[in-house]
């Protein structure tokens, strides 16, 4: 059933342009939990607050991120935006929809965090003489840190994958666009891929690996 | 004012791409789900001879779907399968979800108490009647919401599909787009219909959940 | 001096503390006992303005509490709170737990901040603990580093909320030991305590606390050695 002869000398000569575009992958991944663990906890604290319209407008993100896929997301960035004249390029589109993503899931995490914290925290730190400023700074957000380490770690992977989905939108410097790029002119789709997922494979666990690490010197307690 | 080509006939078009993204997902989810469930009780209950296992699934997780599809997707030429687009889909996205479902089984059951076990043991319960009926109704609640999360992130997920030529609802949508140039109506459209499908899948489980807890 | 005046408090239609007056003077130690519910815990927590009060007035060395122009923050340094649930702040070793507000609200230098900590620690007994987390002592020590917390801010006032309740029995010596070897220093303090024996030995005065009001007042010999209203006499009763 196998005539086909595996090629992958030619596919490992496309190792270089694959890794330049494996860190494209991770610049634009990072780039987008920057932005999204920012954009998170200005809606975690939009929720918090008595405003009807800044709730309204953070619960309808977080619905929103959560409840359509991400290829959605990036589609109405690229497409939806271009429309109304603002043309987006393909990366930009696919940074926002993954940043778009990023803040909805991690709001929610920020909020399950700081229920996570009892109150009595800030109580006491307060009966100490705080401000509430201090009290949040020092007690509450080093605790919360550690609770959301977990799920921030987890995003992180899942930029990284959902980063492969702007070549759908026709990015083509990324880990999956250069490996498409290859695969287009030389039709050898299998080894191409299959280098790409090694290669992700490693951006995954090298995060997991560092984000380890970084928990471990972190948290001491 | 409100100046549209978008046709009753168009609208018909991306329920069916709904209902293939729906097919889709029940089928990888029941596919997923017996994978996942045997090779959860496998992790949990022999957690040293499975560790390889783990490694595997772990692949999984660590690979964009997208690429999994791509991957498959050519393998399949390659070894002369002859199976349709749907059922790489089905197949790729069951993988997928069975990796994940084997953590959040694996999970369940280790949260059942050790000392409840033994209770349940020292009563005279067999191994697997003690599995059968102490084990596994408890872990089925601790798992259920993860589970849940899980047919709606698969759902969610099956939109990639679309790479291998799979016309569900977003590929359908890119259709009309293409077609009546009116990219942020029809774009929302279907991002209703997922939003709303989502929803009811979340209520439905959230009421299953409900009837549950009434019943402890 | 703590004066309570008058002072009202409810949590939106439960009336909990309904016209308490109270005076605490200067180096006095005043217990206050009553079943839950009763009022007495919510009260300690008006006296450093951790909660706010309907009507009447809270002053501490003639400072309204909970005027609006009053620097809190300020207030609170001199009174200090040990909580039934000590509260240890879990992500800092047991120095830095105590170190923190003198150093970050008084202002002290590290040296001065450690020092201060070491001293208190010392005298509750946790010298040997101070590179350990919270996490890794028992529920007694963490209430012990909760008082040397408190004391390391050098407050003139301490109020403790019911600081044994949550102990397992075996641990409530270690800490009401530490409390007694505070009353002994002349530190001014309000306890709200269901330990009744202590109470006798170490109060000035003892009130008793029923329905939102002092139903009782006066030294331990006479509400706990002879208590004259019903409900004092039924609730020595119950505890015993």
């Amino acid at each position: 059933m196998f005539d086909y002869t595996f090629q992958w000398r030619q596919a490992f000569k496309a190792l270089p342009d694959m890794l330049g575009g494996a860190w494209v992958t991770f610049e634009t991944a990072a780039l987008s939990m920057i932005f999204g663990v920012l954009i998170a906890l200005a809606l975690t604290v939009m929720r918090e607050v008595k405003n009807p319209l800044a709730r309204g407008f953070a619960n309808t993100w977080v619905s929103i991120a959560r409840n359509t896929p991400s290829l959605f997301q990036i589609y109405i960035l690229y497409f939806g935006l271009g429309s109304l004249g603002l043309h987006v390029s393909s990366w930009i589109a696919l940074l926002a929809g993954i940043t778009f993503n990023n803040a909805g899931y991690l709001a929610e995490n920020f909020r399950g965090g700081l229920k996570a914290v009892p109150d009595t925290q800030v109580r006491a730190a307060r009966s100490l003489g705080m401000s509430a400023f201090q009290a949040y700074r020092m007690i509450v957000v080093p605790q919360l840190l550690r609770i959301v380490f977990y799920p921030l770690t987890n995003q992180m992977v899942w930029a990284v994958l959902m980063t492969s989905l702007g070549v759908i939108v026709g990015l083509n410097n990324d880990l999956t666009g250069v490996t498409q790029d290859y695969n287009v002119k030389t039709f050898r789709t299998f080894e191409f891929f299959a280098i790409a997922a090694v290669l992700y494979y490693l951006i995954a666990k090298a995060i997991v690996a560092v984000a380890r690490l970084l928990a471990w010197r972190l948290f001491r307690y | 004012m409100f100046d549209t080509s978008f046709t009753w006939n168009d609208f018909l078009y991306l329920l069916d791409g709904a209902w293939v993204t729906l097919q889709l997902t029940f089928w990888a989810i029941l596919l997923g789900s017996c994978v996942g469930l045997l090779c959860g009780l496998l992790r949990a209950l022999l957690p040293r001879a499975t560790l390889p296992l783990s490694w595997v699934l772990d692949v999984f997780r660590s690979v964009p779907l997208l690429i999994q599809f791509v991957l498959f997707n050519s393998f399949k030429s390659i070894a002369g399968i002859d199976i349709s687009a749907f059922a790489v889909g089905c197949i790729v996205l069951g993988i997928y979800a069975a990796a994940y479902f084997t953590e959040i089984v694996r999970s369940g059951v280790l949260s059942v108490p050790f000392n409840l076990r033994r209770a349940s043991r020292s009563l005279g319960l067999s191994y697997l009647q003690d599995l059968r009926y102490i084990v596994l109704p408890m872990a089925t609640r601790v798992a259920f919401p993860g589970w849940l999360n899980l047919v709606l992130s698969v759902m969610k997920d099956s939109a990639l599909v679309m790479w291998i030529g799979i016309v569900e609802l977003l590929r359908a949508s890119q259709t009309i787009v293409t077609r009546i140039q009116e990219p942020l109506l029809v774009l929302c459209i279907a991002g209703l219909i997922y939003y709303v499908m989502s929803l009811v899948v979340a209520r439905l489980g959230a009421r299953l959940e409900r009837r549950w807890q009434e019943n402890d | 001096m703590i004066e309570i005046d008058n002072v009202y408090k409810s949590f939106g239609a439960l009336e909990v503390i309904k016209g308490v007056s109270l005076t605490v003077n200067k180096g006095e130690v005043v217990s206050i006992i009553g079943g839950s519910g009763s009022g007495k815990s919510t009260l300690l927590m008006c006296i450093n303005g951790l909660e706010s009060i309907n009507s009447g007035s809270i002053r501490v060395d003639g400072t309204e509490v909970h005027a609006p122009g009053t620097n809190i923050n300020k207030l609170r340094q001199k009174i200090g709170i040990v909580f039934q649930q000590w509260n240890a702040f879990p992500h800092l070793t047991v120095l830095e737990n105590v170190m923190l507000a003198p150093r970050k609200v008084l202002g002290l230098s590290k040296q001065d901040a450690e020092a201060m900590a070491v001293k208190q620690l010392t005298h509750v007994g946790l010298a040997d603990k101070l590179k350990v987390f919270p996490g890794k002592l028992s529920g007694g020590q963490q209430q012990r580093m909760a008082i040397a917390r408190a004391l390391a801010m050098s407050p003139d006032y301490m109020l403790f909320d019911e600081a044994t309740s949550a102990l397992d029995p075996q641990l409530v010596g270690e800490v009401l030991d530490t409390m007694r070897l505070l009353a002994e220093d002349g530190m001014t303090m309000v306890l709200v305590t269901h330990e009744i024996r202590f109470a006798r030995d170490v109060s000035d005065r003892v009130a008793f606390f029923r329905n939102g009001l002092v139903h009782e007042i006066g030294t331990p010999e006479q509400v706990i050695g002879n208590p004259q209203q019903p409900e004092t006499i039924d609730f020595l009763k119950s505890i015993n």
